[in-house]
């Protein structure tokens, strides 16, 4: 035990690089099966909407969602068929201007967020649901097993993630879906490292105790119990993840590994944008990086805000 | 003392083994084998055969694996097919430019993430903190190649201050024989690796901050200066000796990238080559170097953390 406890200590939220700024993630509600009664969730919600910059955030997020998937209903392009229009300064039908294969930015911005915002959401679920459980297992088990699953956590960690995915996206010619599962296969480590620290105090509570003496097996203790009361610890960490899903997507899009034409999202536009850097067509860069950074930053600010409501929610106890 | 670096040593063991399992599970991952990703992919099955009888390819797994730690051990990372060259003349050829990108950042982000980070927790909730909290939020949530581009687009190009792209040189002497060349990847490497560092600064040192030597000393009287200096800072740079080995693998990803923006003529630059002309084994080779590298930076972290800071071998 004091083998794996040993590793915590290197795993502990301040050298975590998914901790953001303020200290320590805090630990889950005490208590038995969680939010048994909403006033609990009430007064996180509560909490959560006083900080203001956490309605920023959500706002930048419905903004970003309703531009994505509501815009293109009432801003029609044509985004298949290239034109000889190109390069064209913003103005007149083309509010920001033509990127290089004739096709109206402002409709690829919207178009290519569908994919990048997909993308985010769907590597943030399934990379919490195997990390959650993962973790979990892990941590709730102990022994031998907990250290067999956490050196395997630590190998894949020590590969840096982008030059495993590089490898992976050269070798599989890459798929809207393809990618979703590979970027959540190299991102399920920190949610996984996350949850069995809290697994690893929680199954010593009382009331994990008591369930056992009630007769409550391994599973009802995990599922109904070190889940939940790590679930303020999964939700932010998952927060985090669409953020980060977004910039490697990004990352990739620009290094040419991401999705072929004529798929968009907003890291190939850059990446198509950079080669007129030296034209002085700003309209090919600027939009799609601000549309990054705004909805990184979005989803950044409610992780945060969501640990510090759930912070605050331990005080007031 | 002893127990603690050979249990260490033991966990960084499995882990490079582990390391050296994954590289070889890619490696047959490859559609087709090795044997496709080496003699190309209009290899007929006889050649294809013919060539893992050669290499042992058709062998069992476990001996194939063996045979593969045996050439790893030797510190044989393999060959380059396309560029007709060893993984390790490659590697003797670019690491020190990489090194010099990336340890120049590192220093760089350090010299000002520590002060600046020190000055927040300090001063906390002031108008300075918020400001020094924002941007490095901001340089967070940036693409660290979209960054690139607009020091580019302001710095080369809208005014010609510095040269867009890194120097090209065959060796380290080549390259600092143009330094104007290495300050916008250098600037853009140390602003990103600075967005993570602050973080950590600030907060440890709030940390350190808040410890009962700190109030003992306030109580005793003496100077803010003292106390900052000698009590807090020592305290708070304990983490970063851990933070600066934990970053490792983000520093060498935003380094690829880096090099990648600028054709910064280094380790990371190859590898992005390396994946658009599907050179799987150098790509292989690269991968499990920097995953040594990794697994031993950690190593070195955990062991002066613990030299620093006597508490953690007892934990």
């Amino acid at each position: 035990m004091s083998k794996t406890e040993d590793l915590d200590a290197y795993g502990s939220p301040v050298n975590d690089p998914n901790s953001k700024i303020g200290t320590n993630t805090p630990s889950s509600p005490e208590g038995g099966e969680a939010y048994a009664s909403g006033s609990q969730f009430k007064l996180i919600l509560q909490t959560f909407f006083e900080n203001k910059l956490a309605i920023v955030g959500v706002g930048l997020v419905v903004i970003a969602a309703i531009f994505c998937f509501i815009g293109p209903l009432f801003y029609h392009t044509n985004q298949v068929a290239t034109t000889y229009n190109i390069t064209a300064a913003p103005g007149g039908h083309h509010p920001l201007g033509t990127d290089q294969n004739g096709y109206d930015v402002l409709g690829r911005l919207m178009i290519g967020g569908q994919s990048s915002l997909e993308i985010g959401f769907s590597v943030a679920i399934i990379a919490t649901f195997i990390g959650v459980l993962w973790g979990a297992i892990a941590g709730f088990v102990g022994g031998i097993v907990d250290t067999i699953m956490m050196r395997i956590v630590d190998t894949l960690l020590s590969i840096p993630t982008l030059l495993l995915l590089i490898f992976l996206a050269s070798v599989f010619k890459p798929t809207l879906k393809l990618l979703i599962i590979v970027i959540s296969a190299v991102s399920w480590l920190s949610p996984a490292r996350l949850v069995r620290g809290e697994a690893l105090t929680l199954r010593v509570r009382d009331y994990v105790k008591a369930v056992r003496v009630m007769g409550g097996g391994s599973r009802r203790i995990v599922v109904r119990h070190i889940i939940p009361n790590a679930i303020g610890t999964i939700v932010v960490n998952a927060t985090f993840q669409i953020a980060d899903a977004i910039l490697i997507m990004a990352t990739l899009s620009y290094l040419g590994l991401g999705l072929p034409p004529p798929a968009a999202n907003w890291g190939s536009m850059l990446s198509d944008g950079v080669n007129y850097v030296y034209d002085g067509y700003w309209w090919l860069i600027y939009p799609a990086g601000f549309a990054i950074i705004l909805t990184v930053v979005a989803f950044n600010l409610i992780g945060d805000a969501i640990r510090d409501s759930l912070e605050v929610r331990l005080q007031k106890r | 003392m002893i127990a603690f670096l050979v249990r260490r040593i033991g966990q960084s063991i499995v882990v490079l083994i582990g390391v050296s399992i994954i590289a070889f599970i890619l490696e047959h991952l490859l559609p087709g084998g090795p044997a496709k990703a080496i003699i190309g992919p209009r290899a007929t099955p006889i050649q294809i055969a013919a060539f893992n009888h050669q290499n042992g390819l058709d062998k069992p797994v476990v001996v194939q694996y063996f045979v593969y730690m045996w050439h790893l051990l030797q510190g044989n990372l393999g060959r380059s097919y396309k560029l007709n060259q060893t993984v390790n003349s490659i590697l003797i050829r670019t690491v020190p430019e990489s090194i010099l990108l990336v340890g120049s950042a590192l220093v760089f982000s350090l010299i000002i993430a520590i002060p600046i980070g020190i000055y927040q927790a300090v001063k906390r909730n002031g108008i300075f903190d918020y400001t020094a909290t924002s941007i490095s939020f901001l340089l967070y949530s940036m693409p660290s190649f979209w960054l690139g581009i607009i020091l580019i687009l302001f710095l080369a190009v809208n005014v010609h201050f510095l040269p867009a792209e890194a120097p090209q040189g065959a060796n380290l002497g080549a390259i600092l024989a143009h330094p104007s060349g290495l300050v916008l990847p250098i600037l853009t490497l140390t602003l990103v690796s600075y967005a993570s560092f602050s973080r950590y600064m600030r907060s440890s040192a709030i940390e350190a901050l808040a410890q009962d030597w700190i109030r003992t000393a306030k109580a005793k009287g003496l100077s803010q200066r003292t106390i900052l200096f000698k009590h807090m800072l020592r305290n708070a740079l304990i983490p970063i000796a851990t933070l600066v080995g934990l970053s490792l693998p983000s520093l060498i990803t935003a380094g690829v990238i880096t090099e990648s923006v600028f054709n910064f003529p280094g380790t990371g630059f190859v590898f992005i080559n390396a994946a658009n002309t599907e050179d799987y084994s150098l790509l292989l080779g690269i991968i499990i170097f920097v995953g040594v590298l990794t697994v031993v930076g950690n190593l070195i972290a955990d062991i002066a953390y613990a030299v620093l800071d006597p508490r953690v071998r007892y934990r």
